[in-house]
């Protein structure tokens, strides 16, 4: 494992050095790389034990499930926690403090607006407001995704997977068939969060060495995530089709619309996510099943 | 801010945000029989993300127009069922080139 984990530091060494000879791309997957094999180790050695045969095997084909979902998303996490850490160094964030924040928080626009409010020597009053808003979607997706869980899941493990509710570790937990076993969330969460947390170190470091173009069109793999989660099930379900149609109408609108368009993008999701699926809910409820699946 | 400010600060904004997330988890227990609510939570998730997707998407690009090609070519990209990496690298590539020609 040592060895493993000696790699792991080298590879994050070889990320500055090589920083303007390779492509960022290239860097990326190397990096990842590394990461897959260590914390596929880890993994399979934390789970494995205790563990009848049969049972392992499944568990071990979640947790590689997880990983192979988790990095795509943790790529796209590298490069909106390096735009993020550019903020945060401007906050005065130093790289440590960097690292442990976006670890532990995890909230792209959260994370914003607390660097924001650092910056500006806010108040604890306005800091707490500014999360309950900016992360309020995440009381949604954790009530929905309460609803994908085994009855049987215990109490520490809703715990935990309530607390690796990201955008995006949400929207593959949802799409995953069945009740979502918590390894599976788990790991794609890990391996996520440790792009998460390393893009914004790396971006304290090395903050604006990366021409635009390059952070923008990194940026945009986030969003490309997204639609390949939501448009797939809209083929499918016309209803879902309908809902997808109405939310980008209506997020389009509200950002022209004056009043509305000075909320921020927290507010305007929590907003239109409750209107827009309370109408769906109403005029086309969905057939109750006695399984998982929602 | 103080170095030890800001931590304190972070602190904070860490403890709020993880209990925004679990107390939904806490409080509902078991399965939710109410079909209202169980629809709800149904579209919950398309709605965020699409929410979240747009107009983000075309403020992201250095120009508007790149982020609205970025975004139908996604559309159509995940339409046709390439996953989520293939379909991330696909808006990745569009919105480089775009943007390389567009600026």
């Amino acid at each position: 494992m040592s060895s493993e984990s000696n790699g792991h530091v080298s590879d994050i060494s070889m990320l500055f050095l090589y920083f303007r000879k390779k492509s960022v791309v290239q860097i990326i997957f190397l990096y990842q790389n590394s990461c897959c094999k260590l914390f596929f180790c880890t993994f399979a050695a934390v789970f494995s034990e205790k563990n009848h045969h049969i049972e392992s095997i499944n568990k071990h084909r979640e947790i590689v499930e997880g990983l192979r979902l988790g990095l795509p998303i943790g790529l796209g996490y590298f490069a909106v926690a390096f735009s993020l850490g550019i903020i945060a160094k401007k906050a005065g964030l130093t790289v440590s403090i960097g690292f442990m924040s976006s670890f532990f928080t995890r909230a792209s626009a959260g994370e914003y607006g607390v660097y924001t409010l650092v910056a500006a020597g806010a108040t604890y009053a306005e800091l707490v407001a500014m999360c309950l808003v900016t992360n309020l979607r995440y009381t949604l997706m954790s009530a929905a995704l309460s609803q994908k869980l085994s009855p049987a899941t215990r109490w520490y493990h809703r715990l935990l997977m309530a607390c690796c509710i990201t955008d995006e570790i949400f929207g593959i937990s949802i799409a995953h068939p069945g009740y979502t076993p918590p390894v599976f969330t788990y790991s794609a969460a890990f391996i996520s969060t440790i792009f998460w947390a390393s893009g914004c170190a790396v971006g304290i470091m090395a903050g604006g060495m990366l021409p635009a173009s390059i952070v923008a069109a990194l940026s945009v793999a986030l969003y490309g995530m997204f639609l390949a989660i939501i448009v797939p099930p809209g083929r499918q379900d016309r209803n879902v089709l309908y809902t997808l149609i109405v939310s980008f109408l209506l997020s389009g609108l509200c950002t022209i619309v004056p009043v509305v368009n000075t909320w921020s993008s927290g507010m305007r999701t929590v907003v239109l996510t409750v209107l827009i699926a309370s109408v769906a809910a109403w005029l086309k409820p969905i057939k109750v099943n006695v399984d998982g699946e929602a | 801010m103080e170095k030890h400010d800001i931590i304190l600060f972070i602190l904070v904004a860490i403890i709020v945000t993880n209990l925004i997330r679990i107390m939904p988890m806490v409080l509902i227990k078991g399965q939710i029989r109410n079909q209202f609510l169980r629809s709800f939570l149904y579209y919950v998730p398309y709605v965020t993300l699409a929410v979240m997707t747009f107009p983000d998407i075309i403020q992201m690009t250095l120009t508007p127009l790149a982020g609205v090609i970025t975004l139908l070519v996604g559309i159509v990209a995940a339409w046709y069922g390439l996953g989520l990496f293939p379909v991330a690298v696909i808006c990745c590539a569009v919105a480089y080139i775009t943007d390389f020609l567009l600026v």
